[in-house]
């Protein structure tokens, strides 16, 4: 099924300025691979070499936190909303 | 808790009857009123950091008659400030900003009492200068002093009022361990160094601050009154581009290292070195950085040098160095194949954090004759070619 994966600003230098990107995917897991498949450069920022979700990489399907649901098996369906939440610190403070 | 009890309300301050007059828009609403008049005289708020967020931030809070506000702040005005940073004009360039800031909440509202703390937030302060206050807003720049922030308000049980920004998107929630969730149940550890921009590589939108910086005032002025919702357990994403708010729901990690039950560290710790910065990630060391000036020699000298700049486009637009190649960071790592490893390269970006990890990238795969220009096409400007325009 279908699934639109939100891409914060701070990762949109590697899908070529796509806020959005669909993918085909039943969980979590197969939907963030499939993302994968498209844009291979965002591969280290959220997968570490030990093939795990790096721990800064936030997921949200919907509005909930994937970590406190069945992380990447968590299934999903048509028409659901994955995104990818940054750690932004900015503040308008510095140069 | 911190903040005014139903039962201290007998202690709380009076309004005098130019403040009445002053606050009469909040005082004839039953939400706020007399009583919650009072809660915000009598009410101690910590800013920390006064720029982008903490310029409305700060001027909202002042006239909104908060009894007390402090200021940390260390940084002093530069005019690439002040397309935001709206307590800052032309005149303040190059003063303390603490000074300023100071100056122009006296001007919003003398009845503030204001205390500045002119200092770099630390580990070593933190503690100290945060007991005093009710609440503290984090309006700071970097990822060591929002974990700092976070775990100080941790340890001394306050509210965490939280607004983050880069580019078009910005953040805001209330981290309060008491009541819901803090920022490392969020975001357990920081993103290595380079992995997100600074405002200062990425740039931001002038009105983002604005938009969030007020959101957090909102926050902060309910919580001292005690009405509506707080913004506990959710974060709310906004977007200026799509003009789009979103609210996500945040649960407190039963895990987390400094919020929960189980929590491993109970004190505050070294900031920098969590966020992964040493020392030596400014600079790789003394042979991998050439100055602009040596540079311009090994040119004039006629030795052969490509300059490969990988700051984003819009920045090759303000200036570029003659005869550059422009490769964006982000993109480095697809498009090594237009690139020569026997090659001499100079690396540049703005002032040098881009460039020295594009050089150290280009090294670990054979490219051993790269160097880092030291201080970007900045120190360009300022050293070789002064038609080059600064930024």
């Amino acid at each position: 099924m279908t699934i639109s994966i939100q891409i914060p600003t701070p990762l949109r230098g590697f899908t070529g300025d796509n806020g959005e990107v669909s993918v085909e995917g039943s969980t979590v897991g197969e939907a963030l691979q499939g993302l994968i498949a498209k844009h291979s450069a965002l591969a280290p920022h959220l997968y570490g070499d030990d093939g795990k979700l790096r721990s800064f990489v936030n997921v949200f399907l919907n509005d909930e936190d994937v970590r406190y649901m069945e992380k990447e098996d968590t299934p999903v369906k048509e028409g659901d909303s994955l995104s990818i939440i940054p750690s932004i610190a900015g503040g308008g403070g510095a140069r | 808790m911190t903040l005014v009890q139903n039962d201290e309300t007998a202690t709380l301050p009076t309004l005098t009857p130019q403040e009445i007059q002053r606050y009469s828009r909040h005082l004839i609403m039953p939400e706020v009123g007399t009583l919650g008049q009072q809660k915000l005289k009598a009410a101690k708020v910590l800013m920390v950091g006064t720029g982008g967020l903490g310029s409305p931030l700060g001027m909202y809070l002042a006239a909104a008659g908060v009894g007390t506000m402090g200021l940390v702040e260390f940084d002093t005005v530069e005019e690439s400030n002040l397309h935001r940073q709206l307590l800052y004009g032309l005149a303040d360039v190059g003063r303390p900003k603490i000074e300023a800031a100071m100056e122009r909440l006296n001007v919003v509202n003398p009845h503030v009492n204001l205390i500045p703390h002119p200092v770099r937030l630390e580990s070593s302060n933190a503690l100290d200068i945060f007991k005093d206050y009710d609440l503290v807003v984090d309006g700071t720049d970097n990822f060591p002093t929002r974990y700092l922030v976070n775990d100080a308000c941790v340890l001394l049980g306050k509210p965490n009022v939280y607004g983050s920004i880069f580019r078009f998107e910005g953040q805001a929630s209330v981290f309060w361990a008491e009541k819901g969730p803090c920022y490392r149940c969020l975001f357990p550890e920081p993103p290595p160094p380079g992995l997100v921009p600074s405002c200062a590589e990425g740039g931001v939108l002038g009105v983002l601050p604005g938009i969030i910086g007020s959101l957090q005032a909102n926050e902060v002025i309910k919580l001292i009154i005690g009405q509506g919702e707080p913004l506990i357990g959710r974060l709310v994403l906004f977007d200026a581009l799509r003009m789009k708010f979103r609210e996500l729901k945040l649960r407190r990690n039963p895990e987390c290292p400094v919020c929960s039950e189980n929590a491993t560290q109970t004190e505050l710790i070294d900031y920098e070195q969590f966020c992964g910065f040493t020392p030596e990630e400014e600079s790789l060391g003394d042979d991998i950085d050439i100055t602009a000036t040596e540079t311009q020699e090994l040119i004039d000298g006629g030795t052969k040098v490509t300059i490969l700049d990988v700051r984003n486009p819009p920045e090759y637009e303000i200036c570029r160095i003659e005869g550059s190649v422009l490769i964006p960071l982000p993109e480095l790592q697809d498009r090594l194949g237009e690139l020569d490893p026997r090659d001499f390269y100079v690396v540049h970006c703005h002032h040098g954090p881009r460039s020295t990890r594009a050089v150290s990238m280009l090294r670990d795969v054979g490219f051993a004759k790269t160097k880092n220009l030291a201080g970007g096409i900045d120190a360009w400007s300022l050293e070789v070619d002064p038609d080059v325009p600064r930024y």
